[in-house]
């Protein structure tokens, strides 16, 4: 065992990936950022100043309070409170770990129900590829956010209302995916058309290896590249989709919110000079999303073979 | 024939290379129809090696996808000696032919494994080992990945793949063309040698006649997915009748007069969708006639040994 463990330490450090990275100074400080973010959100009981979900630990007379380098600032209120008296810091990193676990969610979602469409419809093709392929143009036809809109709003309307807010974040993550699948699919039913003709699968065939062996086994990682870089883009607007619902107030509900719905509530405050209440979680958003796409670009361009 | 191992008859294969239908109804554009092999038989006597030469296009890779199984026919018929006769198939490029990011031991033992040839790991392991003995590579050359080796020793491994399944009959569908001169004499002697030592039988598909000569029994020359000569090797070389396989041979460089006066070969090979009447090859050939180009030529015995489809042959013009 730990002669594989070396050799894959050494397998990683020869890597043509690493070796890119080690030159793409934007990439490691958004690496950086982002591993800092989420371990931050995902550790938030344990480093917040505050519970935001219990309104037993709000008080009011902490409302209203500015961030601490202003003269009215108070500790351990960093970025300042909103108007029940809720640390903004804490909720923020609450909030990040709610969209950060909806991104993620969907982009899995998406790319196993695409990946599997994809393989399918490329390996086999005729008929199947083509109505797979012309659902997934009539989706693309539809402004994604319409889609996810129109899915949410569906979704809320069927289900009893003690269910809406519990099941908000699977609905979301469900309407997100919906769209998202698209593109996996795409990548994937392309890649696979051209590894399919490729003489490695020919002589799979030969031996009559099964076809969902071949997809799975021979194709599939031959066909991931793309995927990665697709995933990783994929990912920071699952984000924005998920804050425009949230912010528009079909996504996460008030009592479990994630960044979008911390945006919504704190605009209500903007023009009463509380800034602080929609800026900072406005700024995290803004983070992540950056630092998200910094990482695809780099990935996209190291992973392509064109540009080495 | 008893010891017949291999039988094509008649075999067709059609592609559609229409455009899509929405295309074809806009632009009121008929079905386009490609027969890549049209009306091909011969067969295969065990322990020989028949080689298929024509140039690219010419449907020599169509004949050896239909003979393992990977297309189906559209007419005629491919009858082996037994319906369990294993066939394996070596493939053109080393570089596509293996899995990349299948370690050289798994991609030899895939087919022990699907066939279930060996039952236990120990054994699977043993008998990896021992393919890549057989092909001149090491047993820790298995725990390398594809990347890792040159042409000639991925061909190697394309081999130890295929012998993997205990074959009767190999396909090789020009298994040396993407390979240096030196490297691609190193891999037919190797093929020879496991064609003496397991006695295998080989069709092999090649477009170089220096190749084909060195390991053929029977040649059979394709012309736009026509077999238009076929006789056994020597006879081939020396007494060459039609036309096509007259030039061919015209193209292979000879130490011995290097700078003789070549007839360079004229003109492009016609488009399979759209053949020219007649003999396919009369609008290419210097004894073309009124007749070649009205009627197709069928294939007929040479007087010594083979068979030939061309009308001068036939009316003694050729000489």
């Amino acid at each position: 065992m730990a002669a594989t463990e070396a050799s894959l330490g050494r397998r990683i450090r020869d890597s043509e990936l690493w070796w890119s990275l080690r030159r793409h100074r934007a990439a490691q400080v958004a690496i950086v950022m982002l591993v800092v973010i989420i371990v931050s959100a995902f550790a938030a009981p344990l480093i917040a100043p505050q519970d935001p979900y219990d309104l037993a630990s709000l008080d009011l007379d902490n409302s209203e309070l500015p961030p601490v380098w202003s003269a009215d600032g108070r500790w351990p209120y960093v970025l300042g409170t909103d108007v029940q008296g809720r640390d903004v810091l804490s909720a923020i990193l609450y909030g990040s770990r709610v969209s950060l676990a909806i991104g993620l969610a969907s982009v899995l979602l998406s790319m196993a129900v695409g990946l599997s469409l994809g393989l399918v419809a490329g390996y086999f093709g005729g008929v199947i590829d083509n109505v797979l392929m012309r659902i997934a143009d009539i989706l693309l036809s539809i402004p994604t956010i319409l889609i996810a809109i129109l899915v949410t709003a569906v979704f809320r309307e069927l289900l009893p209302v003690g269910l809406r807010e519990t099941l908000s974040a699977v609905i979301l993550v469900c309407a997100i995916a919906l769209t998202a699948w698209v593109q996996y699919a795409r990548t994937v039913r392309a890649s696979t058309m051209v590894e399919r003709g490729k003489e490695y699968v020919l002589a799979a065939r030969l031996i009559r290896v099964p076809a969902s062996r071949i997809m799975l086994t021979h194709i599939l990682p031959n066909t991931l590249t793309p995927v990665m870089v697709a995933a990783t883009l994929n990912f920071g607007l699952a984000i924005l989709i998920e804050a425009t619902l949230s912010f528009l107030g079909v996504g996460m509900p008030p009592t479990e919110p994630s960044l979008g719905t911390l945006i919504r509530i704190g605009n209500q405050y903007l023009f009463s000079g509380l800034w602080w209440i929609v800026v900072f979680p406005a700024a995290q958003l803004g983070l992540i999303v950056l630092a998200v796409n910094v990482i695809g670009d780099w990935l996209r361009d190291a992973l392509n073979p064109k540009l080495r | 024939m008893a010891d017949t191992l291999l039988a094509v008859d008649g075999l067709t294969r059609v592609f559609d290379v229409s455009a899509p239908w929405l295309n074809r109804v806009l632009e009121g554009r008929p079905r386009q129809l490609l027969r890549a092999v049209d009306d091909v038989s011969f067969s295969i006597t065990a322990g020989q090696t028949v080689s298929l030469v024509g140039e690219s296009g010419c449907g020599k890779s169509t004949v050896a996808r239909l003979v393992v199984g990977l297309h189906a026919p559209s007419a005629g018929e491919i009858r082996l000696i037994r319906p369990d006769l294993r066939l394996q198939m070596i493939f053109q490029d080393p570089y596509a032919s293996l899995n990349p990011r299948w370690r050289v031991r798994s991609i030899v033992a895939e087919p022990i494994r699907t066939l279930g040839l060996r039952s236990d790991e120990a054994a699977i392991r043993a008998r990896v080992d021992e393919l890549l003995g057989i092909v001149g590579l090491g047993a820790s050359d298995g725990d390398k990945y594809p990347h890792e080796f040159s042409g000639g020793q991925r061909q190697r491994i394309s081999i130890a793949r295929a012998l993997a399944s205990e074959p009767e009959f190999l396909v090789c569908d020009e298994p040396t063309s993407a390979l240096d001169v030196s490297v691609q004499a190193q891999i037919l002697n190797l093929m020879k040698k496991l064609q003496r030592e397991l006695g295998l039988t080989y069709l092999f598909i090649s477009h170089d006649l220096s190749v084909v000569r060195h390991v053929s029994d029977v040649v059979a020359v394709m012309y736009l997915g026509r077999i238009v000569e076929e006789a056994p090797v020597e006879t081939l070389f020396r007494r060459p009748l039609h036309p096509y396989t007259r030039l061919l041979l015209d193209t292979i460089p000879d130490l011995e007069a290097p700078r003789r006066d070549r007839t360079p070969m004229g003109g492009e090979v016609p488009s399979p969708i759209d053949p020219p009447k007649g003999c396919t090859f009369h609008p290419r050939c210097p004894l073309a006639s009124e007749r070649c180009r009205h009627e197709r030529p069928e294939l007929a015995a040479r007087a010594d040994a083979g068979r030939v489809a061309c009308h001068a042959v036939e009316e003694g013009r050729h000489k």
